[in-house]
């Protein structure tokens, strides 16, 4: 009997453990849903320590990794270790908590410390995230002083090294730069006009795009740089207008007896989107960058939209509403509620497409603050050169 | 019956371990991520102005905008001329807040630049057009410049040549009174009028050198 209950055992036990084993059939559970649009403004950061550095280093990796959606904990806490010193040439190491392994070591010689810093914190974001960081990116922007007079200046995107790259004494605005490419267009009065001007840094090109009578406002380049987006009111209304990169071959897009404003381009060059109004109330609206109807883009909740800037991996549309003061809003780009941000306004995309760069105003005194959109981690750059405005990220 | 002290201990493990199957299971070696979970939806925004009213035909509300738009100027003829921006300081027209509408009130001031600029054939004018410091950059400079081609249209309405007339807009760079409140803000949403003489020096028909 005890042997028959034993063969009994030999016989139940193994089918009692197929029975039970986890089968990948189609009624089991997925495991945790990873779902990858990620919600803006309620993300919560990846959270690292920093151990080793000092000074300007410190300061320099801890502004470039809180924009892009890092918090600062202590080791024991951190899912990465980020560790290093900056006595000498700057070494840095990151360590991967969960995985238990080194996923960075490097170390930086030949440039300035705060240059070194900035390669530092996009190896650290590479190796953690697989993407490219932020941290050796440049702006432009617009330098005003008391007066009204100002100057274009172009920098680090922190606002480190800044320099001028016009000397007019004289009213400027809107610098875009040109993707790709070490050059920008601007506005500039210096020839008693607003007019729109080009200059190439990289080869001293400067040329004059758009002269004409009336005011020549607001220049937007294509993501290809073939071609660039502006306000004029040359025909007697201020209206869209698109030419070649080089101001030839003009093309009227609009003709609204309403101002339009601030035009940006969709990152795969077929549209663009621009601020106007419509029966009176400032809105959104988009064209096909060829011509064709103006569609307008609902802004629910966020009232009085202007400048706009696409994302460049399409997915979002930044903007400014106006409620009383100014708000930073992000909707998604083919539609949807906006998510308002943080007060500010002027808002320029990075090449990540989720840390952009914006203007905020206190005190009536402009300067520029850096985002984060999923996190909604916002770091002041604090004063640059007198009132800074409206930036544009190099991209 | 043996069997079955047998049977009834591993039927209550099976049913034990068929009950704990239910339970998701983390694979082995999947670092949790903490981005991209997805998340509760935003708290509601606070109440707001009402959603623009719906797209429709283009509805022109100023009757002194004509239905075309006048073209510019050609800014080469208006070089080397002398400013004048006494002369007609006094006929500034203001503007209400974000609106390019020129009130009734403002027509005098409108007659009397015309019949100024009426009175010497060969003077020419700059309108400027300026905001006030609260609205956005872009969208400031843009509607400067719809408040300043309003004047030139209701100057041609009134008998002045659109092509002696230049327009600039100023945004909100060039306040009259750099207060923040709305007794600054009214005198700088504004057109001035600068009255342009020939250059004495140049003679008639000498381009600039």
């Amino acid at each position: 009997m005890k042997k028959t209950n034993l063969q009994l055992a030999v016989i139940l036990l193994p089918i009692l453990f197929f029975a039970v084993a986890p089968v990948r059939g189609q009624n089991e559970s997925a495991p945790i849903e990873i779902n990858p649009t990620i919600t803006i403004g309620l993300t919560p950061p990846i959270p690292v320590s920093l151990t080793g550095f000092s000074g300007e280093v410190l300061s320099v990796l801890k502004f470039d990794l809180y924009v892009q959606g890092f918090s600062f904990v202590s080791p024991d806490a951190a899912q990465y270790q980020i560790s290093g010193s900056n006595s000498g040439n700057i070494i840095g190491h990151v360590t991967d908590k969960v995985a238990r392994k080194e996923i960075l070591s490097r170390s930086y010689a030949g440039a300035s410390l705060r240059r070194e810093a900035h390669a530092l914190s996009d190896d650290i974001v590479f190796a953690i995230r697989g993407k490219k960081g932020i941290g050796q990116t440049k702006i432009g922007f617009k330098a005003q002083s008391e007066n009204g007079d100002g100057e274009i200046f172009v920098s680090d995107f922190d606002g480190g090294n800044p320099q001028a790259i016009t000397h007019d004494k004289t009213i400027v605005s809107a610098p875009a730069w040109v993707p790709g490419r070490l050059a920008l267009y601007y506005n500039s009065y210096r020839l008693g006009n607003p007019d729109i001007f080009y200059n190439n840094l990289a080869t001293g090109e400067a040329r004059t795009i758009a002269a004409y009578g009336g005011s020549n406002i607001s220049p937007a380049p294509s993501p290809d740089g073939s071609k660039v987006a502006m306000i004029l009111d040359k025909d007697g209304w201020v209206d869209l207008y698109v030419a070649d990169a080089d101001g030839s071959h003009l093309k009227r897009l609009t003709k609204s007896v309403e101002d339009e404003s601030s035009p940006c381009w969709s990152p795969d060059g077929k549209w663009i989107c621009f601020a106007t109004k419509i029966n009176e109330r400032r809105v959104l609206a988009k064209i096909p960058a060829d011509g064709g109807a103006v569609q307008r883009i609902p802004t629910p909740g966020a009232p009085n939209p202007t400048e706009p800037d696409w994302s460049p991996d399409g997915k979002w549309i930044a903007f400014t509403s106006q409620m009383g003061e100014f708000d930073i809003c992000i909707m998604p780009a083919d539609g949807g509620t906006p998510v308002i941000l943080v007060p500010g306004q002027d808002p320029s995309w990075s090449p990540n497409s989720r840390t952009l760069i914006f203007t905020k105003l206190t005190n009536w005194r402009y300067s520029l603050s850096v985002l984060d959109v999923f996190t909604k981690q916002v770091k002041d750059i604090g004063r640059i050169s007198g009132n800074d405005s409206q930036p544009s990220w190099a991209k | 019956m043996k069997t079955m002290k047998i049977i009834y201990p591993l039927a209550v493990a099976l049913a034990v371990m068929l009950a704990s199957t239910g339970c998701k299971h983390q694979p082995l070696g999947i670092t949790p991520m903490r981005e991209g979970l997805t998340l509760p939806p935003n708290p509601p925004l606070p109440p707001t102005l009402p959603d623009t009213n719906p797209p429709g035909p283009q509805i022109n509300p100023n009757p002194d905008i004509t239905s075309h738009g006048i073209e510019a100027a050609n800014p080469n003829l208006f070089e080397d001329m002398i400013e004048d921006t006494n002369a007609l300081a006094a006929y500034t027209i203001h503007f209400p807040y974000d609106s390019a509408a020129i009130r009734d009130s403002e027509k005098a001031n409108l007659q009397s630049v015309a019949s100024e600029l009426a009175a010497d054939p060969a003077t020419k004018l700059l309108v400027t057009g300026n905001c006030d410091e609260r609205g956005t950059e872009e969208y400031n400079r843009a509607l400067g410049e719809r408040r300043a081609l309003v004047a030139r249209e209701a100057l041609a309405k009134l008998g002045l040549d659109p092509m002696r007339v230049r327009t600039i807009s100023y945004g909100k760079d060039q306040p009259v009174d750099t207060g923040h409140d709305e007794a600054a803000w009214k005198k700088n949403r504004r057109d001035d009028f600068i009255l342009l003489h020939p250059n004495p020096n140049m003679p008639a028909g000498m381009p600039p050198s």
